[in-house]
């Protein structure tokens, strides 16, 4: 009866689950969206707690108390622009308890198996229970998804740390390889498996060889992500994701819940799709990604001629005062400014003196996928102007002016002028057609990535120098 | 150094090479400035004016020629003010030197150096001195402003009381910056404006400025502009022909035809023949920009305003850049001050005449004794060579079907060869695992399947939310830790209570900032 009931509850919380993720295909259905989410949650969550197998249930609701006040607290801190770091850092919490569920299972099926091998007519609890009713066979195949399990979770987690400190700039943003490169990973993932095997088929310490593994998985994990480049950061981050689905599904394998299976696998997917949206916006392979770094060499980039002609805050604030169409390309670079209350001021205004103002967003915008939405959003300017690549490439020939704010590469012409250029074919903005364009840079630096952009040596581009929040605040009061 | 810029002496110019504006400017440069006097009376800039700015006014040509190192003009010299300048002296001005090759031979006798303003070359560093694309600019502007003062009615269009106004329908003939700059005055007076050039790529250019690019239906591989220094090359019969007869087609509904064609160093192409002209409304108005070297259009008389037979106005000035003389100075100044800019890199008031520098070797006719026109090839190209576009081919039904099919069935191909790869895996496990496992296995399966179906569906811009809340449903591992909590050892339990306490951070972090962020997005 009571086995019963917790399947309904989990029935009921995997629909949920789905019902949330799709209800995120619209703004304003995504709102009740995350309310599907969380009462999934909590019913899969109170099912469990009250349902067969599980004891202990006050630490287990103390533990949870602890745990989500922490994630309350920090949740409510964290500003927005340091949203990349905190998502990389949460899926690495998700990693590393597939980590310990996984021991774990190994330790009770040592447990079990040693008590029957005694032949005691033992009463087992809880999971030890469930252990207890297994088939060699099915003993057989529990050790392979315990094994799949640790091993992806140690991925997840090491790589989610790096991802991490890389974001927050922590960790230097460039690609580090140790010598050997991908050899270096070839080669502890063979050694994995191979433990992976010796494990399955019994021989040693279980144990012992689970931990090399995790060992292994750890290194494998670190070395991955400290070898893929800043600028790939995004793919990365929505692999990690995708990675810590899959490891929920492995373990729910182990421990024959349903809800867990679904759940990883819907999460799973998920991640390895938008893995594949954000490299097909970049046309990039995700094999190359997932090696790190950009491409191999291809030849010299084409020399640039001209120069880069600077202005100041007086000539930007005139073109936006004759202009009737102005186009505002956000980057990573208004996010490290924090630079977005002061654009949406600046669209306010510019809106009201009765201007056509739209955004123009990369799918790669930023360092994760809707990044620079979310700023945006943030500083509350209507999305409804927001608008895709695809929506407003065609309109920049009738744009007056072009406001490019710390975004670089996204708006190269390289990409499409020069079969050389690392980034050849990456489907970019193309806001040179616009009558003006401006930039707003820190220096003449060639940014994250390292590519040099012709853009800024374009005749209609004026460099607008400086710290992307103080140059568009100087703009304010100069406007009409 | 001291630089003068004389009184022109052409009839009617009312220009002046230097502005009390420029001569602040000069200064700066550590110039010393004259004007003679009178010099800037035409375009409103009295003596004293100057003279407030810091220059001194010379009584007469002979007297500021006498005092000064570097002549400014704005048309070209006449023989006798060549005459009064000595060896070693510096002349700015328009030149011509391909139309004037006397006033050369005798520059290059005299021993001055002559820097012509027509000759800087079009490359983007020189366009602050770019006289040419200034004056045409204002000749442009004032082309347009011409033909509505000679135009019986408006240029908008207007539905009033008294009845409803069409707009006037104006085609630009070429759209050079005098044709770019006459469509963007037309259309902001409300006109409806059409635009043609002989150079397809300046469509973009011509639409920009609100202007109807009119397409001629023609093959032919007309050359790049970017050969030709961003001018206009001249034109096959063939092409030619195409052209005329468009223009006939287009000249009954046109109500003010502007011409601007002009091919470097040849005279100007008739486009607007007498049976067009013929063929237009009574009071239509036609500005050929033009006329100086002959006219677009056929009945054109230089410097002249005529009315034809059937009372359509004609106009052939050649001076509309004099006609503005205020702000065509300003900007003629201004050219003449970047330039001289460039002769003193240093500011010092000592000019470094560089003859390896492309824009003062381009500019510079005469020097030392010697005739420098014409300048060798600059160095840089003055705009980058623009890709042959690919055409997209027109696809008839019948191909357009069969690509089609083709593609329906490459797809049906791909997805039955997944499947039965899928089907085949499914089964090779389903005979080696158990039972049991497989009942998951399915639910696994079909849930990778959901998941795929659904995120093709999420918004571009609800990606980050996305991420978060997967971020937060994958703590449901938590339900793993859970199960394990109550079971077993001191270690187990540990363990499990940390994996508890780790999902319990996520649950809550996760949905608390996606909730944030969805909060956010809102519509105006």
């Amino acid at each position: 009866m009571e086995y019963g009931f917790t399947t309904a509850a989990y029935v009921v919380a995997a629909i949920l689950f789905i019902l949330s993720l799709g209800g995120l295909s619209g703004q304003e259905s995504a709102k009740r969206a995350i309310w599907y989410g969380i009462v999934g949650m909590g019913l899969a969550v109170l099912a469990t707690l009250f349902g067969p197998g599980a004891g202990n249930w006050l630490l287990s609701v103390i533990m949870i108390a602890i745990g989500g006040g922490v994630g309350w607290v920090v949740a409510k801190r964290v500003q927005m622009t340091e949203m990349p770091q905190l998502v990389a850092a949460m899926h690495s919490l998700v990693g590393l308890a597939a980590v310990f569920v996984g021991f774990n299972a190994q330790i009770e099926l040592a447990r079990v198996l040693r008590l029957k091998a005694e032949n005691a007519a033992h009463e087992f609890q809880g999971f030890a229970a469930v252990l207890a009713h297994k088939t060699p066979a099915e003993i057989g195949m529990l050790k392979i998804e315990v094994f799949l399990g640790i091993f992806i979770g140690a991925v997840t987690f090491t790589g989610s740390v790096v991802a991490f400190g890389k974001l927050a700039g922590k960790v230097d943003g460039k690609p580090k390889k140790l010598p050997g490169g991908h050899m270096l990973n070839a080669g502890a993932v063979g050694l994995s498996l191979l433990l992976g095997i010796l494990y399955c088929t019994g021989v040693g310490p279980g144990v012992f060889w689970l931990m090399l593994i995790a060992l292994l998985a750890f290194f494998v994990g670190y070395h991955l992500i400290m070898g893929i480049g800043g600028a790939d950061m995004p793919v990365v981050v929505s692999m990690l994701n995708s990675y810590s689905g899959w490891a929920a599904a492995a373990i729910g394998f182990t421990l024959g819940n349903d809800l867990l299976i679904v759940t990883g696998a819907l999460v799973g997917s998920s991640g390895a799709i938008l893995s594949y949206i954000m490299c097909k916006a970049m046309n990039r392979h995700f094999v190359s990604v997932i090696l790190g770094g950009f491409g191999g060499d291809t030849g010299p980039a084409a020399e640039i001629e001209g120069e880069q002609i600077a202005i100041d805050a007086d000539g930007v604030a005139s073109a936006l005062n004759d202009a009737d169409s102005v186009v505002i390309v956000p980057g990573y670079g208004m996010a490290v400014a924090q630079a977005q209350s002061a654009v949406s001021e600046l669209t306010r205004k510019l809106r009201a003196a009765g201007k056509e103002v739209r955004f123009a967003i990369h799918p790669v915008a930023g360092r994760l996928p809707g990044h620079m939405n979310v700023l945006l959003a943030e500083a509350k300017v209507p999305y409804d102007i927001v608008l895709e690549m695809d929506e407003i490439n065609d309109d920049f020939p009738n744009t007056d002016v072009v406001i490019i704010i710390g975004s670089n590469d996204i708006v190269n012409p390289a990409a499409q002028d020069d079969p050389n250029s690392p980034i050849a074919g990456m489907p970019v903005l193309e806001v040179w057609k616009a009558k003006q364009v401006f930039v707003s840079k820190r220096g003449q630096g060639t940014g994250y990535s390292g590519i040099e952009n012709p853009l800024f040596f374009k005749e209609n581009t004026r460099m607008f120098y400086g710290d992307a929040k103080d140059s568009v605040n100087k703009l304010l009061p100069l406007l009409d | 150094m001291k630089i003068g810029a004389l009184k022109e002496s052409f009839e009617g110019e009312a220009r002046v090479a230097i502005t009390p504006a420029s001569t602040a400017h000069l200064q700066k440069l550590g110039h010393e400035v004259f004007v003679e006097s009178g010099a800037g009376e035409a375009a409103g800039f009295s003596d004293e004016d100057y003279r407030k700015a810091g220059a001194t006014v010379a009584e007469t040509a002979g007297a500021l020629i006498e005092a000064v190192d570097v002549v400014a003009k704005v048309r070209q010299p006449s023989e006798s003010e060549i005459g009064q300048m000595r060896e070693g002296q510096t002349l700015i001005s328009f030149f011509y030197p391909a139309q004037n090759a006397e006033l050369l031979e005798k520059a290059k006798q005299q021993g001055i150096t002559a820097i012509a303003m027509d000759m800087v070359p079009r490359i983007s560093r020189a366009q602050k001195m770019d006289a040419l694309s200034s004056m045409a600019n204002i000749a442009g502007y004032r082309s347009v402003i011409e033909a509505a003062n000679n135009f019986g009615r408006f240029f908008t269009g207007q539905v009033t009381a008294a009845g409803k106004v069409p707009p006037a329908k104006i085609l630009v003939v070429g759209a050079g910056v005098a044709g770019l700059a006459a469509i963007g005055t037309a259309t902001s007076l409300g006109a409806q404006v059409y635009a043609f050039d002989v150079r397809p790529e300046v469509a973009e250019q011509i639409e920009s400025m609100g202007a109807e690019f009119v397409y001629l239906d023609f093959e032919e591989q007309t050359k790049d502009g970017a050969e030709t220094g961003g001018y206009a090359a001249p034109s096959s019969p063939e092409f030619r022909e195409a052209q005329l007869k468009k223009f006939r087609e287009l000249a009954p509904d046109m109500d003010v035809v502007i011409t601007t064609a002009l091919i470097p160093g040849r005279d100007a192409p008739v486009l607007w023949t007498k049976d067009m002209v013929e063929a237009m409304k009574k009071g239509s108005v036609i500005v050929d920009l033009a006329a100086e070297k002959g006219g677009n259009c056929e009945l054109t008389v230089a410097d002249k305003r005529i009315v034809t037979d059937n009372g359509v106005v004609v106009i052939g000035y050649t001076d509309f850049a004099s006609r503005m003389g205020a702000q065509s100075s300003e900007l003629y100044g201004n050219n003449v001050r970047h330039f001289m800019a460039d002769l003193t890199p240093k500011k010092d008031g000592v000019i470094d005449h560089n003859m390896d520098d492309d824009v003062i070797r381009g500019a510079t006719v005469a020097h030392d004794h010697d005739i420098t026109y014409p300048p060798p090839k600059p160095k840089v190209a003055a705009i980058a060579a623009q890709k042959p576009k690919e055409k997209k081919k027109e696809l008839t039904p019948e191909e357009r079907r069969a690509q089609e099919i083709a593609a329906f069935k490459a797809e049906t191909k791909s997805q039955v060869t997944l499947l039965a790869a899928g089907a085949i895996v499914v089964l090779l496990v389903g005979l080696v695992a158990p039972a049991s496992f497989m009942s998951h296995f399915i639910v696994f399966v079909l849930a990778c399947f959901v998941g795929f179906r659904v995120i093709w569906n999420v918004a571009h811009s609800l990606h980050t939310p996305l991420m978060a809340i997967t971020n937060a449903i994958s703590s449901i591992i938590i339900l793993g830790a859970l199960m394990q909590i109550g079971s077993g050892s001191a270690w187990v339990l540990i363990l499990a209570a940390l994996a508890v306490l780790m999902a319990g951070v996520n649950i809550f972090g996760g949905f608390l900032v996606t909730r944030r962020m969805l909060a956010m997005f809102q519509k105006s």
